[in-house]
């Protein structure tokens, strides 16, 4: 799960990161009071959307006056953001963080995350700060300097230490930058979060340490004990086909394509969307309706795919187990009584009485194609979308 | 022999008495497996399934001798259960269970490291099928009956996918030794290298089917291994070729995140380490079976 830069901000400022002074707004004149509240003569204006990179899309906005704070705010609420991390559609831009302006000597880089080698967590943090971590290790990997953190002792002060030495920051500020450093890593540790970036962590002119720009990710599997940081969540977010496959326990990943698929486990998920590719189409979705592939689930699934304008076909694919295909195909049957589908339908059952799965199917006078194979599935899936 | 169980092996179910449990308790035991007990805190002393139900596993094992494990208990109290499994001498221990949280797995792995190599346990999964010995034992929730008993190791991160392997193998008349399923989660308890170890040493396997999946640096770790080590065959194929980058495909641990972890990256690197690639899932059967016969 993702959250926002201004709650982010929030968390890291508890455990004991400095933070630029603002606020959240919802409208012009909300920020208009909101820069004087903050005071100073410079203000950043700052879309609070689910990406990075949102500068280079006119989501970061540098304002010299509370008027001018306001003009951007106007500008940018209710907007949706482009940004090369959010696909074409973009996202929108509900709320808006007003920021004091730094005076900015350095912008660093540091991050963590789970490193699954050695599975510990990375502190992973650069001199080169304001580039993304890709860009850094790509242009400037020489600048990148790692510490591995075992788990069950946590983040020491030598290792946060040896950190900011290796930053080149200057003596005076070294306590300060540790703590800082410690202060991500016991954010990371104690919320169950995957990923923590502070890019950049600048020093400013008046020798302060501040985290200037910052994203966390938190584990989905550890929200049962996590219910402060599961009320971040922000639906506007998100995908609305994907918030519906979540909220009914489907997993789900809408894609380009326009061959819609259901399929039960998510390694023959991905399989099945690549014999899609290599029969020359493409999938319009990653679905998964677990392993069980209950007929509730199909009928979910079916409810899902047909909300999705793109499909052209869609390709239903079960191997049952335990689960006997003579019950998925009569959950298949059920599902389709109730729910009319207006292109072509190709299944593939495979697996325990796949015989009286398909002949369940066939006598149901359902208007499908059988295939028997996941080539032969998938074969079938793209002629017909060619017929 | 098989790798980690055997028809010998005596299996205890965690989480007994619970629907899943139960379930698959009744499942395994119209396998063959030998199932003589299991755990439930509080319900110790009564019967389930005609078996004894314990308390502690510590209990179940001083009665029973238990030493193979499976777990059916929430993601919340997993990490726990399993490492009281290790504490009390279990020796495999499958975990079923979706949902444990990635701290909770590397809590569990830092725990195991109290033990010497011999007294250490393995902990397949989180998050898989399980693993079968094909008319030998199964501890897991997979389909039996679609395995064909033979000579061929699989080990696959997906369950579904690896079902897909054992039938497209029956069909072709070539049987499993054993089916590890490692789980589909970022942190799991054996990797695709230390069952392929597992297999290289077990005088009943000729080769192994390795099926991965985007996300993840195991199944390149294994490649190099099996560069380095191995003398029996390695056919492998990977999926989510079509997979965007950044996203969790179901599998929490399947998400493309740095370089050598997408399918076309990993397929480059294993090619590289001289394992045989099967080039789509609907041939994963035989390119196994072309790879046995040239080496027959």
């Amino acid at each position: 799960m993702d959250i926002h830069e201004y709650q982010a901000k929030k968390i890291l400022s508890n455990f004991g990161v400095t933070i630029p002074r603002g606020g959240i707004v919802y409208s012009p004149e909300n920020a208009e009071n909101k820069a004087r509240e903050i005071g100073g003569s410079k203000w950043v204006v700052k879309a609070q959307i689910h990406s990075g990179a949102r500068g280079k899309a006119g989501g970061i906005i540098l304002c010299n006056s509370p008027l001018e704070v306001a003009q951007a705010t106007d500008k940018l609420l209710g907007k949706k953001l482009v940004t090369n991390q959010t696909g074409p559609l973009g996202k929108i831009v509900n709320k808006i963080y007003i920021e004091e302006a730094t005076d900015i000597e350095r912008e660093l880089y540091l991050g963590l995350v789970f490193d699954r080698s050695s599975e510990s967590i990375m502190v992973v943090a650069s001199t080169e700060g304001g580039m993304s971590v890709e860009e850094i290790s790509k242009e400037k990997p020489e600048t990148i300097i790692r510490s591995k953190i075992e788990v069950a002792v946590g983040m020491q002060n030598f290792q946060a230490r040896e950190l900011a030495f290796g930053l080149g920051i200057e003596p005076d500020l070294i306590r300060r930058a540790s703590d800082t450093i410690i202060g991500c890593y016991k954010a990371f540790s104690e919320l169950d979060a995957t990923m923590v970036e502070v890019n950049p962590l600048v020093i400013s002119k008046q020798k302060q340490i501040l985290a200037l720009d910052c994203k966390m990710s938190f584990d989905n599997n550890a929200m049962f004990r996590r219910s402060q940081v599961s009320e971040l969540r922000d639906k506007t977010q998100e995908d609305p086909k994907e918030i519906y496959a979540s909220d009914r326990g489907l997993n789900y990943v809408s894609l380009d394509g326009n061959i819609g698929n259901i399929i039960n486990g998510a390694g023959l998920a991905m399989a099945s969307m690549d014999m899609i590719k290599l029969a020359g189409g493409s999938p319009a979705n990653f679905l998964d309706v677990g392993g069980g592939a209950t007929p509730e689930k199909i009928v979910k699934a079916f409810k899902l795919i047909t909300m999705d304008e793109k499909v052209k076909v869609i390709l239903v694919n079960i191997f049952a187990g335990i689960n006997r295909c003579d019950w998925v195909a009569e959950g298949i049957v059920q599902a389709l009584q109730k729910i009319e589908i207006k292109v072509p339908l190709v299944i593939r059952l495979a697996g325990t009485n796949v015989e009286k799965g398909n002949k369940i199917l066939k006598e149901s006078k359902l208007k499908y194609i059988e295939a028997n194979t996941l080539e032969d599935a998938a074969n079938k899936a793209v002629k017909a979308l060619k017929n | 022999m098989a790798v980690l169980i055997n028809q010998n092996s005596k299996i205890i179910i965690q989480g007994f008495t619970g629907k899943m449990g139960t379930f698959h308790a009744e499942e395994m035991i119209k396998y063959g497996s030998n199932v003589v007990g299991g755990v439930t805190p509080g319900k110790g002393g009564q019967k389930h399934l005609d078996r004894p139900v314990f308390n502690t596993v510590k209990d179940a094992v001083m009665d029973t001798g238990a030493n193979a494990s499976v777990l059916f208990v929430p993601p919340a109290f997993a990490a726990d259960s399993a490492m009281e499994a290790a504490d009390a001498g279990i020796k495999t221990c499958v975990a079923i269970v979706d949902g444990i949280p990635s701290h909770d797995m590397i809590r569990i792995k830092r725990y195991m490291r109290r033990y010497t190599k011999t007294d250490k346990m393995t902990l397949v999964g989180p998050n898989c099928a399980g693993i079968i010995s094909p008319g030998k034992s199964m501890l897991g929730i997979m389909p039996g009956h679609i395995y064909k008993e033979g000579r061929v190791g699989i080990i696959s991160r997906s369950g579904t996918l690896g079902y897909e392997a054992a039938q497209q193998l029956k069909n072709l008349n070539i049987g499993v030794s054993t089916s590890v399923g490692i789980g589909g989660d970022p942190i799991n308890g054996s990797s695709f290298r230390d069952v392929i170890e597992k297999f290289e040493t077990d005088d009943e396997t000729d080769g192994i089917l390795m099926i991965g999946e985007i996300g993840g640096p195991q199944e390149v770790a294994a490649g190099e291994f099996a560069k380095e080590n191995m003398k029996k065959p390695v056919i492998a194929y990977i999926a989510g070729l079509t997979a965007p980058k950044g996203r969790v495909m179901g599998h929490a641990g399947a998400i493309v995140s740095a370089y050598g972890e997408s399918a076309i990256e990993k397929v480059e690197i294993l090619k590289e380490c001289g394992i045989s690639i099967s080039k789509n899932p609907s041939v994963m059967g035989e390119t196994v079976k072309t790879v046995l016969e040239k080496i027959k």
